[in-house]
C-alpha cells in the first residue's frame, strides 16, 4: 500500500471534493496541488476573483486552510499584515499565500503587488492567469492576449494590444523566486511550488489558467490546450531567481501558434481571410519573445 | 434610429440613453452588476465617434472621466458599491473642480463585496456623503426601465447645468430586468448642450468666476485660453488660495449652486395620493413595488398612496413637508432595501408630526409588494 501511495503525486488531499469551479477550470486543480504541498498550516488571501467563489459557500468550500477573501485591490497588502503579525507572534512556519486572478494581479492589484514585492514580504503570490475578468463576464484585462475577443473588446473587433509582461515587472523587483507554471506540466509545477516553499521572501508563481467559458474551449481539452500553449511558446515555462532567468522546458519542435489558438473560440475570427495578418503578428511576437527569453537566460549567468 | 422598440435590460438602457444624451467618453472597470453598461459602451461608443476605455481599476476610470470632461466632452463612468468606494476621492475632486460627469451606481448588497448579484439600496447615503468634505450632491433614483433611460438623459442635463457630478442609483433588479421599451428619437429629447466658454477680445477665462451666477461658465482645453484646476481650495482663476474670504465664498457658492436650484432638480411621483389616508415612501425598485402594494391595499379597502422620489439628492424637503402639513394623512411607511438610511431624512422633515414606520430589508431579495402589504397591515 505504501508503495502504491508514492506513485500518486498527491499523497494526502488537502482540498474537499465538490469545488464550485466551472468544468475544465484550472483553479480547483492548481489549488489542489498547492495545498497538497503547503499543507494545512496555511492562510490563503484571495482578492475578488473566480477563486473567491470556488473557495466560498460552506459545504462546498474548497481548500483546507484559513481563507481571507479580501478586497480586489489589496490582497498582497492584507497578506503583508498577516505575515508581519504572525512573525511577531513567533509563527514563522505558517505559509501566507495569495491566490489571485489576472485582473487582481495585472490591473487593480498591481500597486499592492509591487509594494509587497519591493518590501520583500515573505509570502507566496499565485496568479491564475486566465487572461480576462472571467468572474464578472469575460471583460478584457491587461493579461488578455493580443487577438482575443472579450465582452469589452467585442466582435468584429478584438484586443489589439499586447498583454503586460508581468513576469518582467515582478522579477524586476529583484525577488528571490518567480516562475511560470502550466497544469499540463504537473511535475514541473509541483517542483516550483516546493521551490517557492523552500525559498524565503517574496515568491511569485504565474499559472496559465484554462477557462472553458471564457476561452470558448471544450472543457475536456483544458490540459491539452495548456500543453499546446507551452509547445507553441505562447506560454514558456521559466523561472527567475533575482534577475537570473532559467528556461525549464525547450519545446522539441516548432509548433505554430495556430495549433493552440484554433482550439479557442475567443480567437475564431483570426482564422478568417481578413485577419491573416494578425495571426502572423502573433507568431512574430511569440518568436521574438522566445528569442529574448533565450538571450536573457544566456546572459543571466555571465555576471 | 427610427424603430427602436425592443427588449432591453436597465443597464443597456442607461448606456443607450447616455449616447443619446451626447455622452462621447466612457471609462470603466468590470464590476457586477453594472458591467453590461460598459459592454454596451464598448460596442456602441466607437460607432458614434466616441471613446471607450477600459481602465486598470476603479480609481483610474473615474479619473479618466474627469479628465475627458475638461476637453469638452460629456463623460461617464459606471460601477457598483465597492467600485464607488474606490472612486470616492475623485468624486470629491469632481465636486471641487466643478466637473460635469455622470456616475452610475448599480447598487448591490454591501458593505464591501457584500452580495454582488443581489439588489440593494444601501448606497443612498454614500451618494450624498461618500466623499469627504462639504460638497453638493445630485442623485437620481429611477424606478423602472423607462426611467433608467430618461433619468440618464436628465442626469447628463443636470451635470451640464450645474457643473457637478451626478449619480444615477439603480440596483441589480433595475439593471438586469428585461423590459419591452420603445425608445424615443434622440432628436426629440431635451438635451442641455455644453456651452464652452469663448472669451471676448482681451477677456480672461475664470473657471470659477463668481460674477456669473451660481454656476461659473465651463471651459475646455485649447480654446484660446489656459486655466488651472486643482483639488486645493482655489480662487476664481483656479489657483490655490489661502485667502479666508475667497475660500468661504467659493465653498458656499459650490453648495448653493444646488441648494438654490432644488426645485429644478427635485422630481417625485405621487401615486394614488389624492384620497389616501396613509403614505408609503419608497424609491427605486422599491418604489415600483410600493405602487403595486398600494393597489393591493386598496383592494382590501385601505386607502394608501405612494410618494416616490425620483431625485433623492437634493432631498425633496418642501414636497414632503407639504404632504405632511396637508393634514390629510395619518402615517408614513418608509420602505427601503437597507437597514435605515433615507428614513432618517423623512423623519428630519417630519419633525415628529406623523407616525413613521419602517420596512427595512437586507436579505438579498428585493422588497416585494407583499412585503409592503403585510408590513403595512402590521403597523397601521
Amino acid at each position: 500500500m505504501a508503495e502504491l501511495a508514492h506513485k500518486f503525486l498527491i499523497e494526502e488531499e488537502k482540498v474537499y471534493p465538490g469545488a464550485l469551479s466551472c468544468r475544465g477550470c484550472g483553479w480547483a486543480l492548481l489549488v489542489r496541488h498547492i495545498a497538497s504541498i503547503l499543507g494545512e498550516n496555511t492562510v490563503y488571501v484571495v482578492p475578488a476573483s473566480c477563486y473567491s467563489i470556488i473557495a466560498g459557500p460552506f459545504g462546498l468550500s474548497h481548500v483546507r486552510g484559513s481563507i481571507v477573501h479580501t478586497v480586489f485591490a489589496a490582497a498582497p497588502a492584507t497578506a503583508t499584515g498577516i505575515r508581519a503579525a504572525l512573525d511577531r507572534m513567533g509563527n514563522r512556519d505558517a505559509n501566507v499565500v495569495v491566490l489571485a486572478g489576472d485582473g487582481g494581479t495585472f490591473d487593480i492589484g498591481l500597486q499592492s503587488l509591487s509594494g509587497a514585492a519591493s518590501r520583500g514580504e515573505n509570502i507566496i503570490y499565485v496568479c491564475n492567469n486566465n487572461g480576462a475578468y472571467m468572474n464578472t463576464g469575460i471583460q478584457t484585462s491587461t493579461a488578455t492576449p493580443y487577438g482575443a475577443v472579450t465582452t469589452t473588446n467585442p466582435n468584429p473587433s478584438y484586443k489589439k494590444t499586447w498583454p503586460k509582461d508581468l513576469m518582467g515587472i515582478v522579477s524586476s523587483h529583484n525577488i528571490p523566486y518567480a516562475a511560470t507554471c502550466s497544469l499540463a506540466y504537473i511535475q514541473d509545477f509541483r517542483k516550483k511550488i516546493e521551490k517557492a516553499q523552500n525559498t524565503k521572501g517574496f515568491r511569485f508563481l504565474m499559472i496559465d489558467g484554462p477557462c472553458p467559458p471564457g476561452h470558448k474551449t471544450d472543457p475536456s481539452q483544458s490540459i491539452s490546450i495548456a500543453r499546446l500553449a507551452v509547445e507553441t511558446k505562447l506560454f514558456p515555462l521559466f523561472e527567475v531567481e533575482h534577475h537570473r532567468v532559467k528556461i525549464n522546458y525547450f519545446p522539441k519542435k516548432d509548433v505554430p501558434v495556430e495549433e493552440c489558438l484554433k482550439l479557442q473560440g475567443r480567437f475564431r475570427h483570426l482564422f478568417k481571410e481578413e485577419a491573416k495578418d494578425a495571426l502572423k503578428e502573433i507568431q512574430a511576437q511569440v518568436d521574438s519573445n522566445w528569442k529574448r527569453l533565450v538571450k536573457l537566460e544566456e546572459i543571466s549567468y555571465q555576471f | 434610429m427610427s424603430n427602436r422598440k425592443g427588449v432591453y435590460t436597465g443597464n443597456e438602457l442607461i448606456a443607450i440613453a447616455a449616447i443619446d444624451a451626447g455622452c462621447r467618453f466612457y471609462a470603466g472597470y468590470p464590476i457586477t452588476p453594472s458591467s453590461e453598461i460598459m459592454e454596451v459602451m464598448s460596442k456602441e461608443l466607437p460607432k458614434v465617434g466616441g471613446a471607450f476605455i477600459q481602465m486598470e481599476d476603479e480609481i483610474a476610470s473615474m479619473a479618466a472621466a474627469i479628465g475627458a470632461a475638461w476637453t469638452g466632452v460629456k463623460s461617464m463612468t459606471a460601477s457598483s458599491g465597492p467600485g464607488i468606494s474606490l472612486k470616492s476621492e475623485h468624486i470629491g475632486y469632481a465636486c471641487i473642480t466643478e466637473t460635469p460627469v455622470v456616475i452610475v451606481n448599480i447598487m448591490r448588497g454591501g458593505p464591501s463585496t457584500g452580495f454582488p448579484t443581489a439588489p440593494s439600496q444601501s448606497d443612498v447615503m454614500q451618494a450624498r456623503w461618500g466623499t469627504h468634505g462639504d460638497h453638493p450632491a445630485i442623485a437620481l433614483v429611477p424606478g423602472n426601465a423607462k426611467e433608467m433611460y430618461y433619468e440618464t438623459v436628465r442626469a447628463f442635463n443636470l451635470a451640464e447645468k450645474f457643473r457637478t457630478p451626478v449619480f444615477i442609483l439603480g440596483d441589480e433588479i433595475l439593471g438586469h430586468m428585461n423590459t419591452m421599451v420603445e425608445l424615443p428619437d434622440p432628436s426629440d429629447l431635451d438635451i442641455v448642450e455644453r456651452k464652452i466658454y469663448s472669451p471676448k477680445q482681451g477677456e480672461k477665462y475664470k473657471p470659477f468666476d463668481m460674477s456669473k451666477g451660481d454656476v461659473p461658465p465651463m471651459g475646455a482645453f485649447f480654446r484660446g485660453y489656459r486655466f488651472h484646476l486643482t483639488g486645493l481650495n482655489h480662487n476664481e482663476y483656479g489657483y490655490p488660495t489661502i485667502d479666508r474670504d475667497m475660500i468661504k465664498m467659493q465653498q458656499e457658492r459650490m453648495m448653493k449652486k444646488v441648494e438654490n436650484h432644488v426645485e429644478e432638480i427635485v422630481k417625485n411621483e405621487l401615486f394614488n395620493m389624492d384620497d389616501a389616508d396613509y403614505v408609503i415612501f419608497a424609491y427605486g425598485s422599491t418604489g415600483a413595488a410600493a405602487k403595486l402594494a398600494s393597489k393591493m391595499l386598496r383592494e382590501k379597502g385601505k386607502k394608501v398612496g405612494v410618494f416616490r422620489p425620483i431625485t433623492i439628492w437634493p432631498f425633496p424637503d418642501r414636497q414632503i413637508d407639504e404632504v405632511i402639513t396637508s393634514g390629510k394623512y395619518k402615517g408614513i411607511l418608509v420602505a427601503e432595501a437597507n437597514l435605515g438610511q433615507i428614513i432618517y431624512e423623512v423623519e428630519r422633515v417630519n419633525r415628529g408630526r406623523l407616525p413613521i414606520k419602517d420596512l427595512l430589508k437586507v436579505d438579498g431579495t428585493p422588497v416585494s409588494p407583499t412585503d409592503i402589504v403585510s408590513r403595512f397591515e402590521e403597523v397601521f
